[in-house]
């Protein structure tokens, strides 16, 4: 069943319904958590924290983050294999374009591909800034992270990268809620305005809740 | 009406094609657009040139031979087939594109004449029933409820043009084949090969080198009929019921 799964461009589209779902739930929690920043230091780093203690003490510090870790990072290799494997074969199916041209599709069905390589991009700056410290600008501080998303969007181009990432990520959930909805065969015409009604408003609250942190940080509210 | 038409002209399916302009004159808005490209034909076969090869048959509407994509649609304009678009659809002075279906499974045989036999593969890997044959079978033998067989009937309305294909950015076949996979396997006479059907015609589309779907709806816009772009949807999900099935067995 894997082997249909991964070998049908049906299948391997349902694959990246799937890990894309995954990353939408994971988002919208992770969006709620970063609006905490707006209640200061203590209750921002306490809940870093307990991210750290989730599930004790059956796990053990951190097990749980781990798990989510692994998920995390098979749902967007999985995602980005996927994607990259059917966009090869959708280009290959239509090599001339035709000479007439229109502009097709709307703007966020359009820029999927794109939009899916600067969230690509993203993914890996964003850990490398905050997670690892590596691409921190100033001294990374582990266990410190108001203070370490503080130093990152006093940077502009912290704040640049991150926020076209967010904008991305709102356009990229717009088509991609709605289309993971068809892929699994979920969707119907009763349930066609709902679904693209559900579609827009997550586009719309995740993308305003990520930007509301750097936001926060440029005018000072969060310092 | 007097238009400028660019015509893709293509010798046959290894030489490179380009467009070419012509002009025609005295056409009436009356005409259908294939007997507009008939009086072009007929000034080119005067002059001694080669007539411009197109596909058609019916003539109305119902057999999927025309194609087509004028100015850059599909069947052109209006939502019809290329031989129920009417001239009256243009104007005097008009400058008109004209180009084949694109896509790699949808060759080029010669100018706007492309070969459609990969939708024939695709029916053949499961776009039939097993029925009995001899003699019509008692209308009520097999009921079917009448919600089942409106949504049977607006899938079979599938005329197999390929203009879902030409629209598609992916040259994907997905709403061809979810008319067909749509209009067998609501049926009961559909219901022994309802697993097979589905799973067999996605993996031969896969085979012919058609493209995925990114749901653009660019192919449901484009079709004659109206095939409703929910038809990929239940595709899919019969695609996915027959995977799990076929995987317990
Ligand atoms: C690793 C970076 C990413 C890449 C390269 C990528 C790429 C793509 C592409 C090419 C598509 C198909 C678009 C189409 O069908 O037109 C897609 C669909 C989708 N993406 Fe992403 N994406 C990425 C990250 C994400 C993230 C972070 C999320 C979480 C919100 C996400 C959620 C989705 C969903 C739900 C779909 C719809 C799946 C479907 O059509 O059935 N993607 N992605
Ligand atoms: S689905 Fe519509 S556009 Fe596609 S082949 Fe059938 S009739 Fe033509
Ligand atoms: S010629 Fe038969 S449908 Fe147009």
């Amino acid at each position: 069943m894997a082997r249909t799964m991964w070998d049908s461009s049906v299948g391997k589209k349902t694959v990246m319904a799937v890990s894309g779902l995954i990353m939408l739930l994971y988002l919208v929690v992770h969006m709620f958590g970063n609006l905490k920043i707006f209640f200061g230091a203590g209750d921002f780093n306490h809940y870093a924290h307990w991210l750290r203690t989730i599930g004790e003490p059956v796990m053990h510090y951190e097990w749980t983050l781990w798990v989510i870790r692994v998920v995390l990072v098979v749902a967007v290799v999985a995602h980005a294999v996927s994607a990259y494997q059917l966009s090869r074969r959708d280009l290959r199916a239509r090599p001339n374009k035709y000479v007439h041209k229109k502009p097709r599709a709307s703007y966020a069905t359009r820029t999927m591909r794109w939009g899916g390589i600067i969230l690509a991009l993203f993914i890996v700056w964003h850990i490398l800034d905050l997670t690892t410290g590596t691409l921190h600008p100033g001294g990374f501080q582990e266990g410190r992270p108001y203070q370490n998303v503080v130093d990152t969007f006093s940077t502009w181009y912290g704040n640049v990268i991150y926020i076209v990432a967010m904008l991305a990520v709102g356009l990229h959930v717009r088509h991609g809620f709605w289309s993971a909805a068809q892929t699994l065969g979920v969707g119907s015409r009763t349930r066609d305005r709902a679904l693209k009604t559900v579609a827009n408003v997550l586009a719309l609250l995740l993308t305003a809740g990520f930007i509301a942190v750097p936001v926060g940080v440029m005018t000072g509210v969060v310092s | 009406m007097k238009l400028t038409l660019r015509v893709w002209r293509q010798r046959n399916a290894d030489a490179e094609g380009a467009m070419s302009t012509y002009e025609v004159d005295g056409i009436s808005s009356d005409m259908s657009f294939l007997e507009m490209l008939d009086t072009l034909n007929e000034e080119l076969i005067l002059n001694g040139e080669d007539p411009v090869a197109f596909d058609h048959d019916c003539r109305e509407g119902i057999c999927g031979a025309c194609s087509l994509v004028i100015n850059g649609d599909a069947h052109g304009p209006e939502r019809t087939t290329t031989c129920q678009l009417h001239m009256r659809s243009f104007k005097d002075g008009d400058t008109i594109d004209i180009e084949p279906w694109r896509a790699s499974a949808f060759p080029v045989i010669k100018d706007l004449v492309v070969d459609r036999s990969a939708f024939d593969r695709i029916i053949q890997a499961g776009g039939y029933i097993t029925a009995p044959t001899g003699a019509a079978p008692e209308a009520h033998a097999t009921p079917v409820p009448k919600p089942d067989a409106d949504f049977a009937f607006e899938h079979a309305e599938c005329i197999g043009c390929g203009a879902c294909v030409a629209a598609c950015p992916n040259g994907a076949a997905m709403l061809f084949t979810s008319a067909k996979v749509s209009h067998l396997n609501v049926l009961p006479q559909g219901a022994p090969e309802r697993e097979t059907r589905v799973l067999d015609m996605v993996a031969q589309m896969d085979e012919e080198g058609f493209g995925g779907c990114t749901l653009t709806g660019e192919c449901a816009t484009a079709c004659p009929k109206g095939i409703p772009l929910m038809s990929i949807t239940n595709m899919n999900k019969e695609w996915l019921r027959a995977t799990r099935k076929a995987g317990k067995r």
